[in-house]
C-alpha cells in the first residue's frame, strides 16, 4: 500500500530520486569537524526566522506613528509574544555568528577553490540578502538606533558622486527617513529579501551537492571511488550519518539560544541596543549612532577613511571594497592545496591577522570614535583610534 | 602584525586614563525583582507622585496583577479617576502643548525607559536632585544637568545643595533634613527603582521561569542526540 502510494507519486514527481541524490546517496566526507555545523545551523535559524516573523508580522504595524507602540504591544499584550520577539532579535544576530562561523570554516579549508567558485559566490550573494534583511528588519522597531542607523546608511548612497543625492531620496521616499521608508522597508524585509534568500539558499545547496562537499583536509573525496560500487571510499551517505549528528549539534546551539533568548534577550545591549527603547525622533540625534554589532567591522572601516574633496565617497568605496573582495576569493588563492592544514605560515598568519583586524575593528565600531582618547592640539585633537586604525590598515 | 599589537597596546594604556574622568558615579541599584512588596510600593508611588505629568502607555493598570494586586484592589487604591477602567494604559490627562508650556519639553513616556536607561542610572538620578537658584524650578540634577524636572520627593529627601570636594568630585550636602530619614528615602527610591524596571518588561520573570524548564529539556534531549549519534557512528569509526 505505501509503496504502491510512493511509486504512484514517483511517476509524477522525483519525490524518491531527490531524496536518494541529497539525502541517502549523497555522499559526505568522513572527516568533517565541529566546524562543518554551521552550514546546517544557518538553515536552520533561517527557518526559525521565517517562523517568527510571520507570527510578528500578524501583531506588527509598519506605521511611523504605531511601529513602536505595535512593538511594545506584542511585548506585553500578545501572548507569548515577547517569546516571539526575542527569537526573532535574538535569532538575527546569531544568524550573523552562524555565517561568520561558515564563512570562516570556507577561509580556513579552501572551500571556496575550483570547482566551488559558483557555491561560494552564491554564498556571497546570501551573505549581501542577509545584510540588507538585517538592516531593513532593524529600521521597524522605530527607535532611535532604527531611525538614525537608517539615515545614516541610506546617507552612504547619497555620498556616491553625481547620482548619489537622488539615489539616497529614490532609497527613502523621502527628504528624511519617514513613514514611507518605513513602509517600504517592510515590504522588502518581508517579501522581497526573504524570497531571494530562499531561491539563493536553494542554488547554494544544490551547487554544493553537484560538486560534493569539502573537508578538513581539502582532498576530493570523489578522486578515491570503490571500484565495485562506484562510491566513494572515504565518503558516507548524509542521511543517516549527518543527519544525526547535525541533530545533536542543532540541540546544542538551541541550548545556546534559548540562553539567550530567556536570560539574556538584549545581550548586554549588544543584540537590543538600548537607545532602541526611545522611540524615534527625527529631532533628536544622539550622540553616538551605532549599528548592530555584526555591522561594526565596516562601520570601523567607513569611520577611519577621512573625507576627501569634500565627499564621504572613499569611505563608502573601502566600506564596499571590504566585502567585494571576498567575491574574487577563488581567483586570488593561488596555492597548490586547499586547506590550511597544508598550507605554509604566511597564509595561517594573514588569516590571524584577518580575524583579529575584524574583530578589533568591529569593537572600535560600537565605541564612540574616541574610545581610545584623543591627541593633543598638535594632533588637532584627532581621535586615537582612527588614527591608528589608518596605521593598522 | 607589529601596528596592531602596538594598536593594542595603545588601547590598554589609553584605557586606564579614561577611567579616571567621569563626574557622578551611577550607584547600584540593590533591587530584588521578585520582590512583591517593594514592586507594590513602587507602583504605589509611581501613580501617585510621577503619572500626573509623565505617561505609561503602555502599560496597563491590570498588568499589576503579575507583582500580587487583585483587579479590586488596583480600582480600590491605585486608580483614581473613576472613568479608567483596570484594563486601560497609564496614561494622564496632560496635553502636551500644556507640558510644553509648563516644563519646556514633553515629560518622556516611562513604559519602557527602564531599558534604555538602566536601573543603577534612575536610582542615582533619583538621588542626586540638589537646589539650584539658577533654574527655573530651583532645582538641578548631578547626574542630569538642567534637566526640566522638578525634585518631586523634596519634602521625603529635604534639601540638598551641591558642593565639591577637596579631590574635585561633586557631593550633595544637606541643608535642611526631610520628612523620611536617609534610609527611609533610599528604600522608596529602590521601590520606584524596582517598579520601573518590572515595567519596563513585565513578562520577565516569567521568562525566567519559563526559560529553565526549556533549558533542562533541551540539555535533556543533548544527551538522547548524543547517544543516538554515537549508535549511528559505530560502523564509521
Amino acid at each position: 500500500m505505501a509503496s504502491s502510494f510512493i511509486n504512484w507519486i514517483d511517476q509524477r514527481f522525483p519525490m524518491t530520486k531527490m531524496v536518494r541524490e541529497h539525502l541517502t546517496e549523497y555522499y559526505a566526507p568522513k572527516n568533517f569537524n565541529f566546524w562543518y555545523f554551521f552550514g546546517g545551523l544557518a538553515i536552520v535559524v533561517l527557518a526559525i526566522q521565517i517562523l517568527s516573523g510571520i507570527f510578528l508580522t500578524m501583531h506588527y504595524k509598519p506605521d511611523a506613528e504605531r511601529a513602536f507602540a505595535s512593538v511594545e504591544y506584542i511585548m506585553r499584550d500578545v501572548p507569548l509574544g515577547w517569546l516571539i520577539r526575542y527569537i526573532h532579535s535574538t535569532g538575527a544576530s546569531m544568524f550573523f555568528v552562524v555565517i561568520y562561523l561558515h564563512m570562516f570554516r570556507a577561509l580556513m579549508y579552501g572551500s571556496y577553490r575550483k570547482p566551488r567558485e559558483l557555491l561560494w559566490i552564491f554564498g556571497m550573494v546570501i551573505y549581501l540578502c542577509l545584510m540588507a534583511e538585517a538592516f531593513f528588519g532593524y529600521l521597524l522597531p522605530w527607535g532611535q538606533m532604527s531611525f538614525w542607523g537608517a539615515q545614516v546608511i541610506v546617507n552612504l548612497f547619497g555620498a556616491i558622486p553625481f547620482i548619489g543625492p537622488d539615489l539616497a531620496v529614490w532609497i527613502r521616499g523621502d527628504y528624511v527617513v519617514s513613514d514611507a521608508t518605513l513602509n517600504r522597508f517592510f515590504a522588502l524585509h518581508v517579501i522581497a529579501v526573504p524570497i531571494a534568500l530562499l531561491g539563493l539558499v536553494v542554488a547554494h545547496i544544490i551547487s554544493l551537492h553537484e560538486v560534493g562537499s569539502n573537508n578538513p583536509d581539502g582532498i576530493e573525496i570523489k578522486k578515491n571511488k570503490n571500484p565495485e560500487t562506484g562510491k566513494p571510499i572515504d565518503g558516507i551517505p548524509f542521511h543517516p550519518y549527518y543527519t544525526v549528528k547535525d541533530i545533536f549539534g542543532v540541540v546544542v546551539f538551541l541550548i545556546i539560544f534559548a540562553a539567550i533568548v530567556f536570560f539574556a534577550p538584549e545581550m548586554g545591549g549588544y543584540f537590543l541596543e538600548h537607545n532602541n527603547f526611545i522611540p524615534a525622533d527625527p529631532l533628536k540625534t544622539p550622540p553616538h549612532i551605532a549599528p548592530v554589532w555584526y555591522f561594526t567591522p565596516f562601520y570601523s572601516i567607513l569611520r577611519a577613511v577621512p573625507p576627501m574633496f569634500g565627499s564621504q565617497f572613499p569611505g563608502v568605496m573601502a566600506m564596499g571594497a571590504a566585502v567585494v573582495i571576498l567575491f574574487l576569493l577563488p581567483w586570488l588563492d593561488r596555492s597548490p592545496v586547499r586547506s590550511i592544514r597544508y598550507k605554509g605560515p604566511i597564509f595561517k598568519w594573514s588569516l590571524a591577522v584577518f580575524v583579529l583586524s575584524f574583530v578589533i575593528l568591529g569593537y572600535l565600531g560600537l565605541k564612540p570614535t574616541n574610545v581610545w582618547g584623543q591627541f593633543g592640539p598638535w594632533m588637532g585633537g584627532a581621535d586615537r583610534a582612527t588614527v591608528w586604525l589608518r596605521f593598522a590598515r | 602584525m607589529m601596528r596592531i599589537c602596538l594598536a593594542i597596546l595603545f588601547c590598554a594604556i589609553s584605557g586606564i586614563s579614561l577611567a579616571a574622568g567621569g563626574s557622578v558615579e551611577l550607584r547600584e541599584a540593590k533591587i530584588n525583582p521578585s520582590d512583591a512588596a517593594s514592586l507594590q510600593r513602587g507602583a504605589k508611588l509611581f501613580i501617585d507622585r510621577c503619572l500626573s505629568c509623565h505617561e505609561a502607555s503602555y502599560m496597563r493598570f491590570n498588568r499589576l496583577t503579575d507583582i500580587g494586586l487583585s483587579s479590586e484592589q488596583i480600582k480600590q487604591y491605585l486608580i483614581k479617576d473613576p472613568s479608567v477602567k483596570v484594563g486601560d494604559t497609564m496614561t494622564n490627562a496632560m496635553r502636551p502643548a500644556d507640558a510644553k508650556v509648563m516644563f519646556g519639553v514633553v515629560p518622556p513616556d516611562l513604559s519602557v525607559v527602564s531599558r534604555s536607561r538602566g536601573a543603577d542610572w534612575l536610582y542615582t538620578y533619583f538621588v542626586s536632585f540638589y537646589k539650584d537658584d539658577a533654574s527655573v524650578t530651583g532645582w538641578n540634577n548631578a547626574l542630569f544637568p538642567h534637566v526640566a524636572m522638578p525634585h518631586v520627593f523634596w519634602q521625603e529627601q529635604g534639601v540638598k545643595v551641591l558642593q565639591h570636594s577637596d579631590d574635585g568630585k561633586a557631593v550633595l550636602v544637606e541643608e535642611v533634613p526631610g520628612t523620611a530619614t536617609a534610609s527611609e528615602f533610599d528604600r522608596m527610591m529602590l521601590d520606584l527603582t524596582n517598579y520601573l524596571v518590572f515595567m519596563g518588561e513585565p513578562a520577565a520573570e516569567k521568562r525566567k521561569q519559563i526559560g529553565s524548564l526549556v533549558l533542562i529539556f533541551l540539555v535533556l534531549f543533548a544527551f538522547l542526540a548524543w547517544a543516538v549519534k554515537r549508535e549511528f557512528w559505530k560502523d564509521v569509526h
